[in-house]
């Protein structure tokens, strides 16, 4: 069983972790050259010295850097995420506001590239050299060669421009505000699709590959051999004895693969219009607005433990072994 | 980037083939969203806040200028015509401005808008928030409210721009209700903002899109003429083509849609192109050299760059020809242009010969010198102009490498002097005193400041000629100048002007009356409607 001290240390070494990420989020953001007042005159252009004296003390930037990192490590254990002087909204807000979006993509992504992922390989590790195997393989490697934005685009260009199915981008039809709830979710889903079919492709085409060869591994293993010998039928032994034990590598990978998952979406978020955090993440780094990036690495940077908790969960349930040992 | 660009390149591209052939699929086109007169417009990239005194920019403008007004608008001409104001007078000497405001305007929250709030702004706010404002009222001697409908400006001494200061961009007018005695940045109506024009703020989806409604009490009679207005937030340029291609919006300006793509679209049935309304604007596009430097101080080597570089070129082929080729400082679309300057044709051999008076002669690979040039990190076009110099520089035997960076960096390097050559656009702001004469005047020589005389060029003539243009009461003398300081600096060149752009506007066939002014999509929008 789980003992206190075990949790006691876990949660510690989270907390260190999180402290770590921070300030090595403070180093990163502050030694990019370049500073907030000198986007805004590039992107309005024109400015003079009193403008940009009012920005640099707006964001702290007159005050010595170890006052800066202080300020900031006080907000990150106070929980106080700061407030974007660039937008004039707390950056709290302006994260949660995309969150929700952001999840929705990814998890729908990630689950469907997981449920097809497994579904494939295993269709393919099955019948090993089988024509099946082969389409299936040959497939896999394309999705997994295709840049994610062009894969996008294709799919806008014949399901959105030529057959009309999808919406090409956005989160809603831009008139969801007087949508009922059902409406409304049906009209994101609507939307959804497209997006989270870009972004689960390549992941699909990891899953099948490594979930095919993991299920090659264990169908030759003894105690298939010995299923196998008892009589049961394929079925029975491909789920009874094989399934839960090809996928502890597929489990591995997902959890890996997740938290880029969340930070890799930045090109679908992008091409897609979807209001999410990869394009927040995005556009305050060209704007250099250091309050919104530093609040976005660090809730990045505890999604990525969280699903890292995760996964350590969903493995101890997929391979019950793990938590006995 | 390249990945972007790349992508962009690639759709439209296909999208191009894709609209020729016949949809076998059905017609997956959907002319969508005009019921009730509402439009649908794109806005790039999303601004920061619609509070435009607070922001001015590009995108802050577009959306704001719906909202906020300022006293005065220009015609395609850049003479003045009301918003506001309903009409005014100068005194004989140019001191004197008075403003005779429009009587039934009225604040978006039912209050009634006076005299008091055009001081409020003028002498308070804006003088605050706006530099570009607080560099025109800064020559205000008083700015007095003589009745609730009229405001009289004193000048300290003339200024002959003076009335173009108030374009809604320039001097947007404030609420002097919710603001006065404010912390005016954190203000809670900015999350709301209040002006006077004819849309209404109604909400703002971040990352989505920001959603207007007519003003039901706009002070001119049947306006506005459409019913909403969204601006919608589309962060790729192939989705933005997409997005007008299907008639999902309905107009797009400025920078919306990439260069090469403005001709397909606007070739389609449903849309229709204009390149009028950014007079008031007109941006002038140059390469600057830093005149700090070995090389670029010294005239010969500039004229040879000058000589290398075929105008038309970067017109046609960079530009796709959404430009017109510069021949000075001033732009052809605005007022004092001179034409009779001195014409640099594009002639190798001439620069070569330049180049050997210099003494720089081809080495073993025929190099005579090196240069970096510091590429604008602003999209495609800014790519191919980098690029475009460095092959066009090699044919007189300049190596040139290409330095990257973001806009961040790019802003810090060049107004902190630290770089060879660049990329540059102005906004001429539709008078040379407003925006010309700050690039070479040697008072504007300020270093850490963007937009100023970056490349340090000094000329005690030069700056003579414009400041006494800037206070001339009298057209014809102001010409006389404006035409003598465009002959010098044509000759000195300061910087190697090449193109004026020319930002096209491209909208839904069946709107009339959307652009209507020098100032174009930076307008109210207040006569645009559905035939």
């Amino acid at each position: 069983m789980v003992s206190a001290t075990s949790v006691i240390s876990k949660l510690t070494g989270i907390a260190l972790a999180i402290l770590v990420i921070a300030t090595i989020n403070f180093i990163l953001v502050h030694s990019a050259p370049g500073d907030p007042a000198l986007v805004i005159a590039g992107q309005s252009g024109a400015t003079d010295a009193e403008f940009i004296d009012q920005i640099r003390r707006d964001y702290g930037l007159d005050q010595p850097w170890y006052v800066q990192y202080g300020g900031y490590l006080k907000k990150v254990v106070t929980l106080d995420l700061g407030y974007s002087i660039r937008q004039r909204e707390d950056v709290s807000t302006l994260i949660l506001e995309r969150l929700g979006p952001t999840l929705l993509l990814t998890v729908s992504a990630f689950a469907l590239s997981l449920v097809c992922g497994v579904i494939f390989g295993a269709f393919a590790g099955l019948r090993q050299g089988s024509w099946r195997d082969l389409a299936i393989s040959v497939l896999a490697l394309i999705l997994y060669a295709t840049p994610v934005f062009w894969l996008g685009l294709m799919l806008v260009l014949v399901f959105s421009i030529n057959l009309g199915w999808f919406p090409a981008f956005g989160y809603t039809d831009i008139r969801a505000a007087g949508f009922g709830s059902w409406h409304y979710a049906l009209d994101v889903m609507h939307h959804l699709v497209l997006p989270a079919v870009t972004l689960a492709a390549i992941y699909t085409a990891v899953y099948t590959r490594l979930m095919r060869s993991s299920l090659i591994e264990v169908s030759h293993e003894d105690h298939v051999k010995t299923a196998r010998a008892k009589g049961l039928s394929e079925g029975a032994i491909l789920r009874g004895h094989m399934l839960r034990n090809a996928a502890g590598p597929v489990v591995t990978f997902a959890g890996l693969q997740a938290g880029a998952l969340i930070g890799g979406a930045v090109v679908v978020e992008t091409v897609f219009s979807w209001p999410g955090l990869g394009r927040l993440t995005f556009d305050s780094v060209t704007a250099r607005d250091y309050p919104v990036l530093l609040g976005l690495f660090l809730v990045m940077s505890v999604l990525v433990i969280a699903i890292n908790l995760l996964t350590d969960l969903i493995h101890r349930l997929v391979d019950p072994r793990i938590g006995a040992r | 980037m390249k990945r972007r660009a790349f992508n962009t390149l690639l759709l439209s591209g296909l999208a191009a083939g894709a609209s020729g052939v016949p949809k076998i699929w059905g017609d997956g086109l959907a002319y969508a969203q005009t019921e009730g007169g509402g439009l649908t417009a794109l806005l790039t990239p999303e601004p920061p806040m619609l509070v435009l005194p607070l922001n001015q920019q590009q995108p802050t403008i577009v959306a704001g200028s719906k909202i906020y007004e300022g006293l005065l608008n220009f015609d395609f001409d850049l003479n003045p015509i009301p918003q506001l104001a309903a009409s005014w007078n100068v005194s004989e000497d140019g001191l004197t401005y008075t403003f005779h405001l429009q009587p039934n305007a009225k604040w978006h929250d039912g209050e009634p808008f006076t005299s008091a709030d055009v001081v409020f702004s003028c002498q308070e706010m804006l003088m605050k928030l706006h530099p570009r404002a607080r560099g025109n009222f800064e020559r205000c001697e008083s700015i007095t409210a003589l009745d609730d409908h009229t405001v009289e400006f004193v000048l300290k001494e003339p200024f002959a721009p003076f009335l173009k200061a108030f374009e809604a961009g320039s001097a947007p007018i404030s609420p002097k209700h919710i603001y006065e005695g404010t912390d005016y940045a954190n203000n809670p109506q900015n999350d709301h903002p209040i002006g006077t024009g004819p849309f209404m703020f109604k909400e703002w989806v971040r990352g989505s899109h920001i959603h207007l409604v007519a003003n039901p009490d706009y002070y001119v009679e049947g306006q506005p003429g459409l019913t909403e207005i969204y601006f919608r937030i589309v962060p790729d340029a192939a989705s933005r083509s997409v997005a007008m291609e299907t008639g999902e919006a309905q107009l797009s300006a400025w920078n919306d849609v990439e260069m090469f793509d403005v001709e397909r679209l606007a070739a389609l049935p449903h849309l229709t192109k204009t390149s009028q309304g950014y007079e008031f604007f007109s941006p002038l596009l140059w390469y600057e050299p830093n005149l700090r430097k070995e090389l670029f101080n010294d005239l010969r080597f500039r004229k040879a760059m000058m000589h290398l570089l075929d105008k038309s070129f970067i017109v046609d082929r960079i530009m796709f020809g959404q430009a017109k080729a510069a021949t000075g400082p001033i732009c052809s679309t605005t007022p004092f242009y001179e034409a009779d300057v001195q014409d640099y044709q594009t002639d190798a051999d001439k620069a070569m010969a330049l180049l050997d008076e210099m003494g720089l002669t081809p080495d073993g690979d025929g190099i005579r010198a090196k240069i970096n040039f510091l590429v604008v990190p602003a999209g495609e076009m800014w790519t191919r102009l980098a690029e475009y110099f460095r092959q066009a520089m090699a044919a007189g035997g300049i190596e040139v490498t290409l330095v990257s960076t973001d806009m961040a960096g790019w802003g810090q390097t060049v107004s902190n002097w630290d770089f060879d050559i660049t990329n540059n656009l102005l906004y001429q702001n539709a008078d040379p005193a407003l925006g010309v004469a700050r690039s070479y005047i040697s008072s504007n020589i300020r270093k850490g400041v963007l937009f100023t005389n970056t490349e340090g060029y000094e000329n005690p003539e030069v700056d003579r000629l414009f400041a006494e243009a800037a206070v001339a009461v009298n057209e014809a003398k102001r010409q006389e100048l404006y035409s003598k300081v465009q002959q010098i600096l044509v000759e000195e060149l300061p910087v190697l002007w090449v193109a004026e752009q020319q930002y096209p506007t491209l909208y839904d066939s069946r709107l009339t009356d959307v652009i209507v002014t020098g100032t174009g999509v930076n307008s109210n929008f207040a006569t645009a409607r559905y035939a």
